[in-house]
């Protein structure tokens, strides 16, 4: 077995996976004065970090995820300090709209027990408050509930901003390397790939939908599985939205972009093939988009679809990732199935991971996040 | 239910209508699907209803087109539909398509693309402005409508150049100017492979029957041209370039820019075939089996975009193809097929004298960084350059930094370049720079005709 | 300059820009504003410069036009027929909500 070259030999934490989460933790380890790696199977962004839909949003999420969502949002309004880059990241109101008295009411009930929690960053828009922020929503739509300086940044350049910035700081990334196999050796873990084995004391899962294989050779088999959510763009309309907007009954994420065009996914799915890479996409379900997006918004009868794309994305059954340490091995430490709404969260995970990593403990609780959490026989 | 068919033929060029007539004669279920209202592709266009008089100005070779589309029009067992544009292919080839403005699918046996060759981008200064064409736009002009431009420069290199001038002398309005962009000296290192063309001469004679007309006609050509700029404000008012050592400015209000032709990858790229760079074509091609099956299983392509070799060799693949998934279906080996093979391989041997002497120029292939190479989304040369320096390897990082690709034509125009870009600037192969990934809808698709399909497959409205 | 070769006469007459354009069946929407020695068919959607038709053949995408009130048509692929209501296609009006 080949060790792989002196620069890469027992750097302090090796990550597996360049996607947001890789590369945030990459920086935030890297600013703690660790010295780090990065492999990435294909390249950095190649997946779901490169190509999802760019909503950075604290609206709707899992009570769990809300506070590391709320600490995110702080560190995305700083990002072009982190990063020296903007990243395409700009505040605009996320907002989801109810389309009957039933859907509004489930809204207001959310953002009650939120406010019980102590958070009043979701806020419950009438009728009117949704016509003065979205003028061409459609009549029949009765309210909304937003969170008004949430925002949307450009995923690939974001994901690749925190990549650069990690590598400024020193952190060694290597695209094309798969990880194959850990074994503990010696106090550290000896990591096989594709091209020669590395070595680390800590490693960081966060491959995303390929995070189980390797779970499950620590034995700590999780139920995973990969997903490819559907989006779309359309060529350039004129300015008519600066928010995001999603739906309460049916799935939707809806954005303009500010160059005009249109972009919208949320929860319609293709068939994800991760041991190929490729996804595919299915117009039968993609249609289902494109009648949502018309009745919320009707200008949309007269867009023209450009492209659809979607990227392998790792979900878990309950919908929120697997964030923390591992609950068998010293030194091993997981974050990865974001279900399709981790890209927010990544600068505030990476920063959480790299703490952990750093210093064996957090303030933050991750109970609800620990990779045991499943029956195991969910994990077959 | 979805209709299943044996054969669906994406293109009825050449390529698409024999082997719809092929595989039609041998009993298979058979679809043609085509975007145009005629049969034809681009090198028949517009074949059934050309007038006496386009017939002669277009000459002998395109009027032989006519007897292949009769024979199509004859096949009693092709379900020919015109007018189709081909949007996707989901999983197991199920085709879906847009017609009169709504849209259904079509599930595949057999899928023959026959979508052909589109022009190879030519990216100089000024090619955005009105009045700058492809030459083959304006041979399509003179096809289907009788269309020709007075007083025209046309520029670049290739056979269709000389062919589309030689038309224009026959149609009144000679070129006001031929401005080729051959370097001196290259036919001289074209003379290997002119021994190899021999064997297929008769392309030869014709070229330079074409070449001699258009020098009677008095048309000015100016050789061995480069630095080639478009000016104009508003549209082109002229063309500027250097010759010979000589600077020169020829006034103009229309310019049509030619270097080759090159496979439209679109929807062999969408399927995830295997492509190589043929580096004597200067373009990617699908790898093909002896019989041109792609490989995806069951996926074959016939004609040039396979590779370029023209419309008679276009012809001979479709029956090849027809006659090959006939035999794969059961029936039988048709003699035919080892003939094809044999005459294919001697039509080939004009291809590599050809390739090396009309080899794209130097500005083609290394635009300025002041250039515009992506029309869409207008995106330089130079751009593209400092993406790489920061790091993007390939064209779909590239695009994800600067939009290039994410315009209307969905990168038709600009990802040959985009990857010769690349390759220069990185250091690195075309085959490993590589190409866009083709995502669908394969032409741009109006949202509300989505949201009405209803293609009857599962997964569909009534199971989601 | 545009010239037709052959001697028919125009029988399908359109409008662009509100312009009366006669055509000949068989023709697209691009051939006919050709032979009229119409050239600029849109503003391009980055910096609003001209553009006009460009491979006739359904590949750049740069002969986009306002058909019937559909943007986004290719003026190569589309048929003439009478009365159809063409419009140049620039990316700055404004929407009315």
């Amino acid at each position: 077995m080949t060790i792989v070259p002196a620069r890469h030999t027992t750097p302090d934490l090796l990550i597996i996976g360049g996607g947001i989460h890789g590369c945030a933790a990459a920086l935030f380890a890297a600013k703690r004065g660790m010295s780090v790696t990065v492999i990435e199977k294909d390249s950095v962004a190649r997946h779901a970090s490169g190509v999802n839909a760019g909503g950075v949003r604290r609206l709707g999420r899992d009570f769990a995820e809300v506070p590391i969502s709320v600490r995110s949002m702080q560190i995305w309004h700083d990002i072009p300090d982190l990063l020296g880059e903007d990243c395409g990241f700009q505040i605009a109101p996320q907002i989801k709209l109810a389309e009957n008295e039933d859907e509004l009411a489930s809204l207001r009930k959310r953002a009650d027990d939120l406010a019980m929690l102590g958070f009043e960053h979701e806020v419950v828009l009438d009728r009117s408050r949704v016509r003065e922020l979205l003028p061409a929503v459609a009549d029949h739509v009765v309210g909304g509930l937003a969170c008004l300086d949430d925002g949307f940044a450009q995923p690939f350049w974001t994901t690749t901003a925190f990549r650069r910035k990690a590598e400024h700081l020193g952190a060694v990334f290597v695209e094309g390397v798969r990880a194959e196999r850990l074994v503990r050796e010696a106090g550290d873990w000896i990591v096989a790939t594709s091209a020669g084995s590395y070595r680390a004391p800590k490693v960081l899962i966060s491959c995303g939908a390929w995070s189980g294989i390797l779970a499950a050779q620590l034995d700590e088999p999780v139920p995973v599985h990969a997903i490819a959510p559907l989006m779309l763009v359309t060529s350039r309309l004129p300015a008519f939205c600066n928010a995001v907007v999603g739906a309460t009954g049916r799935p939707l994420s809806f954005k303009q972009m500010p160059n005009g065009t249109v972009v919208i996914g949320g929860g319609r799915r293709g068939i994800a093939e991760p041991a190929s890479n490729r996804s595919e996409i299915l117009f039968s379900q993609l249609r289902l988009t494109a009648d949502t997006a018309i009745s919320l918004f009707p200008i949309m009868a007269s867009a023209t679809i450009i492209r659809t794309w979607s990227g392998i994305e790792g979900c878990m059954p309950d919908e929120i990732p697997v964030i923390g340490a591992s609950r068998k091995h010293e030194g091993i430490f997981y974050s990865f199935g974001y279900s399709a709404h981790g890209f927010q969260l990544g600068p505030a995970v990476g920063e959480l991971m790299a703490e952990l990593a750093s210093t064996g403990s957090t303030q933050t609780d991750l109970s609800k996040f620990s990779i045991d959490r499943f029956p195991s026989n969910q994990c077959q | 239910m979805t209709r299943l068919k044996d054969v669906v033929i994406i293109g009825a060029g050449p390529a698409g209508m024999a082997c719809a007539v092929e595989a039609a004669a041998k009993g298979l279920s058979t679809v043609v699907l085509d975007e145009n209202p005629q049969p034809g592709g681009q090198v028949y266009r517009a074949i059934e209803s050309a007038s006496e008089n386009r017939l002669r100005v277009l000459g002998h070779d395109y009027a032989r087109g006519r007897e292949l589309a009769s024979e199509f029009r004859q096949s009693s067992g092709v379900d020919y539909h015109p007018g189709s544009t081909v949007w996707n292919i989901g999983p197991d080839r199920l085709v879906e398509f847009s017609r009169d403005g709504k849209s259904s699918a079509i599930r595949a046996s057999h899928l023959v693309v026959a979508t052909g060759a589109i022009e190879r981008p030519c990216p100089l200064p000024g090619w955005t402005l009105p009045g700058v064409t492809t030459a083959g736009a304006l041979q399509i002009l003179l096809k289907t409508s009788g269309i020709t431009y007075q007083d025209t420069v046309l520029t670049g290199s290739g056979p269709l150049l000389w062919l589309l001038a030689a038309q224009m002398v026959d149609a009144g309005s000679p070129p006001k100017a031929i401005v080729e962009t051959v370097p001196r000296g290259r036919l001289f290192n074209a003379l290997p492979e002119l021994m190899t063309a021999l064997g297929a001469r008769e392309y030869l004679l014709k070229g330079m029957s074409m070449i001699r007309k258009v020098k009677r006609a008095g048309v000015r050509i100016h050789v061995g041209a480069d630095d080639i700029a478009i000016e104009g404000s508003g549209a082109v008012s002229a063309i500027r370039f250097r010759s010979k050592g000589t600077e020169h400015r020829i006034a103009t209000d229309a310019v049509a820019l030619h270097q080759g032709v090159v496979p439209n990858q679109q929807v062999t790229r969408l399927l995830g075939c295997r492509h190589f760079w043929d580096d004597s074509q200067k373009c990617f091609r699908p790898k093909l089996s002896e019989d041109r099956e792609t490989s995806c299983a069951h996926v074959y392509v016939a004609g040039d975009g396979g590779g370029i070799e023209g419309a008679k060799s276009a012809e001979m693949q479709g029956r090849l193809v027809g006659l090959a998934i006939a035999e794969k279906e059961g029936h039988g080996t048709d003699p035919r097929i080892s003939e094809l093979r044999l005459t294919l391989k001697r039509e080939a041997h004009v291809r590599p004298f050809l390739e090396k002497l009309y080899a794209p120029s130097r500005q083609i292939l290394h635009p300025d960084d002041a250039t515009v190479i992506c029309r869409c989304e207008e995106v330089t040369a130079g751009s593209v350059r400092e993406a790489v320096t920061q790091g993007a390897p390939g064209p779909n990082q590239v695009k994800s930094f600067l939009r290039t690709g994410m315009g209307p034509c969905q990168g038709r125009i600009c990802g040959l370049v985009v990857t010769s870009v690349i390759s220069e600037s990185g250091g690195k192969s075309p085959d490993d720079v590589d190409y866009y990934r083709i995502r669908p809808p394969l032409k741009p698709l109006p949202l509300a005709e989505l949201a009405d399909y209803s293609a009857d497959i599962p997964g569909s409205r009534d199971t989601a | 300059m545009p010239k037709r070769i052959d001697p028919d006469t125009e029988t399908v007459t359109f409008t662009f820009e509100g312009q009366i354009i006669r055509a000949r069946p068989g023709d697209t929407v691009a051939s006919a504003l050709a032979a009229s020695g119409i050239r600029h068919l849109r503003d391009s959607a980055v910096s609003g410069e001209p553009r006009g038709i460009f491979c006739m053949m359904g590949a750049c995408f740069d002969c986009l036009v306002e058909v019937n009130g559909q943007p986004n048509r290719q003026a190569c692929m589309t048929p003439v027929s009478q009365d159809l209501a063409v419009n140049r296609q620039n990316g700055g009006v404004e929407v009315k909500v």
